[in-house]
C-alpha cells in the first residue's frame, strides 16, 4: 500500500508523520526551507505562492506557539488563514470531526492544519478527504496526542544540520518525558531516517515507553552517562498536564535527577548545541543558565519553524 | 547550428551595458546562470556594488499548474534596492515570464528608481511584452529545444542546446 501521505508520483500530500517518509523527501523539505529563511528579511516578508488559497488552522488542543507560527508561515506565503479554537466551538456543541472538516471544505478550504489531543485524528482527516474524492485538499499535522508532531521534528532537523551541516557523525541525545512526547517520537524517526549513527533516549523509567529500543535508539536512565560526548542535547518538555498517576515523585526531585545543569550539560562535548520545543519548564527539566546560555539555540529552533513550514505549506499547497 | 561563444557575448554585453553605467547601477543575476554572467559583468564594468542573486522560484506563475521548484535556492540583494538603477542579468531571453517574476521579487525589496534587462542572447518566443535593454545577440531555436548556460570544470561559460 502507498504511504498515504505521498501522491502517485512520490510527492508529499499531506503531512501527518516523519514516520515511514523517504530520506529524500525529509532532505528535500530541509532543502527547501533554506531559501524561505531569507524571505524574513525583506522589507516585503511575504511570497505570492498560495495567494487565493484558504488555510484552516485546525486546533482542537490549545497550543500558542504551534498555532502563531503556522498561522505566520501561512501568512508570509499570501495564504487567507482562519484559525478555529474548536474546544471553545463546535465540538462543545456535539459537532463530530468530519462533520467539521466536511462543513470548513464546504467552504473552499485548501489546506487544514490540525491539532489534536487523539493521536491519529489527522490521519483520520487524510483518509475521509480521499475517500469523498477530495485530494486537492491538504492535511498537515500540527501534533496528535501521543503520535506525532511532524514539523516540529522537521525544525529540529533543520536546526541540527545548521549548526552540525551533517548527520552523518553525529551523537545526539533526547532527554526527558518521552513517554508522553509527540516531539521525541517525530525526532527519532527523522533522526533515524537522516543517519544518525547515535540516538539517544535519557529518562527515568516510568517516563519511557516500553519498547522503544526498538525505534533504533539506546536507553539510559544515567544523565550523565547519557549526555556523555554527545553534539545535540534535546530537551524535552515535563508534560504536567497529561501526567496521570505518580509517574514522579515531584518536579523538583526531576530536576535534582535529569534537570540540564551547567555541570551536566559539561560531560556532552564543549560545543554540543541544546535544544528544546518550548513551552520551557525553568528550572525542571532545565536551569536557566543552560536555557539562556551560549549553547541553547531554542530561539533559533522558533525562528528555523517558520520556514519550515513555509516550506512544508508551499511544497503540499503547488499542482 | 552552432552555438554562439558565450564568454565573447559577456565581454561584448559590458561593452553595451558601460555607457549606462552610474553610481546607482547594480546588477541582480537570476540563477544559476544570470549569477555567472553578472559576476563577470561585475567586474568588467567595475561596479562599487557586488551583485545579487534571485532564484525565482517563489514568484514562478506556473506554481499552481507545477509545484514548487525542486530546487530553490536563496535570494540575496547585498544593497539597498529603494532607489538604485538595477540592471536586471540573465543567460537566455525567452517567454519573459523569468523577468516578470524577477521583477515582482525586486518590489518586494524596494522600490528601484529604473530597471534594465540584460541577457546574452534572445531566442524569441514571448508571451508577455518584456524586451531586453542590452541583449548583444539573437538566436531563433523550436519550441521543444531548451538553452541554457553551464559553466565547466575549468570555469569557462558554454551553451548548450537539449531537447525537451
Amino acid at each position: 500500500m502507498r504511504n498515504p501521505q505521498l501522491n502517485a508520483h512520490g510527492e508529499l500530500n499531506h503531512l501527518l508523520t516523519i514516520e515511514g517518509l523517504p530520506r529524500e523527501v525529509l532532505t528535500r523539505i530541509l532543502d527547501t526551507a533554506t531559501p524561505f529563511t531569507e524571505v524574513a528579511e525583506r522589507e516585503v516578508k511575504k511570497v505570492p505562492l498560495l495567494r487565493g488559497k484558504s488555510v484552516f488552522n485546525l486546533f482542537f488542543e490549545n497550543s500558542t506557539r504551534t498555532r502563531t507560527t503556522f498561522e505566520i508561515a501561512a501568512k508570509r506565503l499570501s495564504a487567507d488563514v482562519i484559525n478555529l479554537n474548536i474546544n471553545t466551538s463546535s465540538a462543545t456543541k456535539g459537532e463530530s470531526l468530519l462533520d467539521t472538516v466536511d462543513n470548513l471544505a464546504a467552504m473552499q478550504a485548501d489546506m487544514f492544519v490540525v491539532r489534536h489531543a487523539s493521536s491519529g485524528a489527522p490521519h483520520l482527516i487524510a483518509q475521509h478527504l480521499a475517500a469523498t474524492g477530495r485530494e486537492h485538499i491538504h492535511v498537515v499535522n500540527a501534533g496528535d496526542g501521543r503520535h506525532a508532531h511532524p514539523t516540529q521534528g522537521l525544525l529540529d532537523m533543520y536546526t541540527i544540520r545548521h549548526y552540525k551541516q551533517d548527520f552523518s557523525n553525529l551523537t545526539v541525545a533526547i532527554v526527558g518525558d518521552v513517554l508522553h512526547s509527540r516531539v521525541a517520537r517525530s525526532q527519532i524517526h527523522a533522526l533515524t531516517t537522516l543517519g544518525v549513527p547515535e540516538v539517544r533516549v535519557v529518562a527515568p523509567k516510568t517516563l519511557l515507553p516500553t519498547g522503544i529500543e526498538r525505534l533504533g535508539v539506546r536507553v539510559f536512565h544515567d544523565i550523565g552517562a547519557g549526555l556523555r560526548g554527545a553534539d545535540v542535547v534535546m530537551t524535552l518538555r515535563l508534560q504536567n498536564e497529561r501526567m496521570q498517576g505518580a509517574l514522579l515523585p515531584s518536579t523538583q526531585e526531576y530536576f535534582k535527577s535529569y534537570g540540564l545543569t551547567p555541570e551536566r550539560l559539561a560531560r556532552a562535548k564543549s560545543d554540543a548545541i541544546v535544544m528544546h520545543p518550548g513551552p520551557m519548564n525553568r528550572g525542571v527539566e532545565i536551569d536557566s543558565a543552560v536555557a539562556d546560555g551560549s549553547q541553547a539555540v531554542i530561539l533559533p529552533q522558533v525562528t528555523f519553524g517558520i520556514a519550515v513550514r513555509m516550506a512544508v505549506m508551499a511544497m503540499l499547497g503547488g499542482a | 547550428m552552432p552555438l554562439p561563444d558565450a564568454e565573447a557575448l559577456c565581454s561584448a554585453l559590458a561593452d553595451l551595458i558601460r555607457p549606462q553605467v552610474t553610481a546607482a547601477t547594480a546588477l541582480i543575476g537570476i540563477h544559476t546562470g544570470g549569477v555567472w554572467i553578472a559576476e563577470r559583468l561585475q567586474a568588467a564594468l567595475g561596479l562599487a556594488q557586488p551583485p545579487g542573486a534571485l532564484d525565482v522560484s517563489f514568484y514562478r506563475d506556473d506554481y499552481n499548474q507545477r509545484g514548487l521548484h525542486a530546487s530553490a535556492k536563496k535570494s540575496h540583494i547585498p544593497f539597498d534596492v529603494e532607489g538604485a538603477h538595477i540592471i536586471i542579468v540573465d543567460d537566455v531571453l525567452y517567454t519573459g515570464r523569468t523577468i516578470r517574476a524577477a521583477m515582482n521579487e525586486i518590489f518586494d525589496y524596494g522600490r528601484p528608481a529604473r530597471i534594465d534587462l540584460a541577457v546574452l542572447t534572445d531566442r524569441g518566443g514571448r508571451e508577455l511584452p518584456i524586451a531586453p535593454t542590452f541583449c548583444p545577440h539573437t538566436l531563433s531555436l523550436s519550441a521543444s529545444q531548451m538553452l541554457a548556460l553551464e559553466q565547466t570544470n575549468a570555469g569557462k561559460l558554454v551553451f548548450r542546446v537539449t531537447e525537451k
